[in-house]
């Protein structure tokens, strides 16, 4: 990247315009909610949910690649920042949501009740 | 010069000084450092709130029906619309930022200064907006009722709508005073009190018959939910929150200990007291990101205009706040989905 110093004007307002319309989507289904998407469960979220994550994670690769111009570093910097926060994201993740999932059973299906 | 700027080193001298690991910069390579740990800050923040809204899945706010507020638009329900303006506005600001980087490349001073003012402008227009949205979020609109269970109560008319508190609550002749420091015997003194008292807020339910009460529990519309006699037969509507009967209501309100205005950090009217905790700390940790990036791009903005950047013949430190501020709007891309999508 350091030896090229070629203006991406163009690519910078296409993924622009890529997010602004994502962001659109978005909020236009967060206001409708589909009934079709909205009211079923698929490991443990609705699918418009795993939709909103889905595009969510969708921009946050187009602004680490392209705002930040991840994809003009050498893969060893890309690996090295993009693998350990994958995983230790992933992994958070698992632990604290099936935790969270067990203590809201224990809540509901025993004698502890935290609401009366 | 070479302390900020290291150029490549040609020459096989491995541990001579000047090489460039992985490709980028010493500062380059810190800035990354750092955003890889703070992207891991924000994302234990993000997982505790998901660890709070699973435990309490059942009972959680709806966000579409507390973030209701646009400006100049009063009494108006607009779901999403302000957030979904600061996205943009942030958004953008990332994009001049990212123009102002590229225009850096070729070494042009006045582009730079111009894209970078933009980007200030738009960080302060975004800090701004979210100082607005925490104020009506402090605020409130409608106010409800705190159970002896620790439980949220709200009011609804016979048609499902919200009701506001001062719209029913009667006046009853009041002998509690709020204890100030200047009352007090010794340095004590209280939070202020609310509008209305508990017993006024119970008088004046009773004087409405048509007034109902919703619970936090998200109705499910399953059998068991249908054959409940506390929920209303007819207002309830799936993934929405819990209509009770008249009867019930009235049972209900008879444990009500504290009538609720707004959010703190110990409850707020909203439901789940944590709700309104995560609110303050994660999206105030996010605008206090907000807000140092826009000093930094501010003494940045000025370095530029001074010429520091011209005489050194790199703009690489304006890429180096660019990378700060492009992982602020990622840090909101993911709060806006968390907390006002899902």
């Amino acid at each position: 990247m350091s030896d090229v110093h070629v203006s991406n004007t163009k690519r910078i307002w296409f993924v622009f315009a890529l997010l602004s319309v994502v962001t659109t989507v978005e909020v236009f289904l967060g206001i409708i909610k589909p009934e079709s998407l909205h009211l079923n469960t698929f490991l443990g979220m609705n699918l418009l949910n795993w939709i909103f994550y889905i595009l969510t994670i969708f921009k946050a690769y187009y602004i680490v690649w392209a705002f930040m111009h991840m994809e003009g570093e050498k893969s060893s910097l890309r690996n090295a920042v993009v693998v350990p926060v994958v995983f230790l994201v992933i992994y958070l993740l698992f632990i604290l949501l099936t935790e969270a999932d067990y203590i809201f059973e224990v809540f509901k299906n025993s004698t502890i009740k935290w609401n009366f | 010069m070479g302390s900020t700027v290291t150029t490549a080193n040609s020459e096989e001298k491995t541990w001579g000084g000047g090489n460039e690991p992985m490709g980028a910069s010493y500062g380059k390579l810190m800035m990354w450092f750092f955003i890889v740990s703070d992207a891991l800050t924000f994302s234990g923040f993000l997982a505790a709130y998901g660890f709070s809204r699973f435990k309490f899945i059942e009972t959680w706010p709806l966000a579409d029906e507390v973030f209701t507020h646009f400006p100049f638009l009063h009494g108006v329900s607009a779901p999403m619309y302000y957030v979904a303006l600061m996205t943009f506005i942030l958004i953008g600001s990332s994009v001049t930022m990212v123009l102002a980087v590229d225009a850096g490349h070729q070494l042009n001073k006045a582009k730079v200064t111009f894209y970078m003012f933009l980007t200030i402008i738009g960080g302060l227009i975004f800090v701004g907006s979210q100082a607005w949205e925490w104020k009506n979020f402090i605020k409130g609109e409608y106010g409800a009722i705190e159970t002896k269970g620790g439980s949220l109560l709200q009011f609804v008319d016979n048609t499902g709508h919200r009701v506001k508190l001062e719209d029913f609550a009667a006046s009853l002749p009041k002998e509690r005073e709020q204890l100030t420091r200047s009352k007090g015997k010794w340095f004590m003194d209280e939070s202020s009190l609310p509008t209305y008292t508990v017993a006024e807020v119970q008088a004046g339910f009773k004087a409405h018959p048509d007034l109902l009460i919703r619970t936090e529990v998200i109705y499910e519309d399953n059998a068991a939910s249908k054959a409940d006699p506390k929920n209303n037969t007819t207002l309830n509507k799936i993934k929405h929150k819990t209509i009770l009967t008249r009867a019930e209501s009235e049972r209900r309100l008879e444990s009500a200990v504290l009538v609720v205005e707004g959010a703190n950090l110990k409850r707020n009217e909203y439901g789940s007291k944590l709700f309104a905790d995560f609110f303050f700390f994660i999206t105030g940790f996010h605008g206090f990101h907000v807000f140092s990036g826009v000093v930094i791009n501010i003494i940045i903005f000025f370095n530029v205009l001074v010429g520091t950047y011209e005489k050194r013949r790199s703009y690489e430190m304006v890429e180096k706040v660019g990378l700060y501020w492009h992982f602020v709007d990622l840090v909101w891309v993911f709060v806006f989905t968390v907390f006002y999508l899902v």
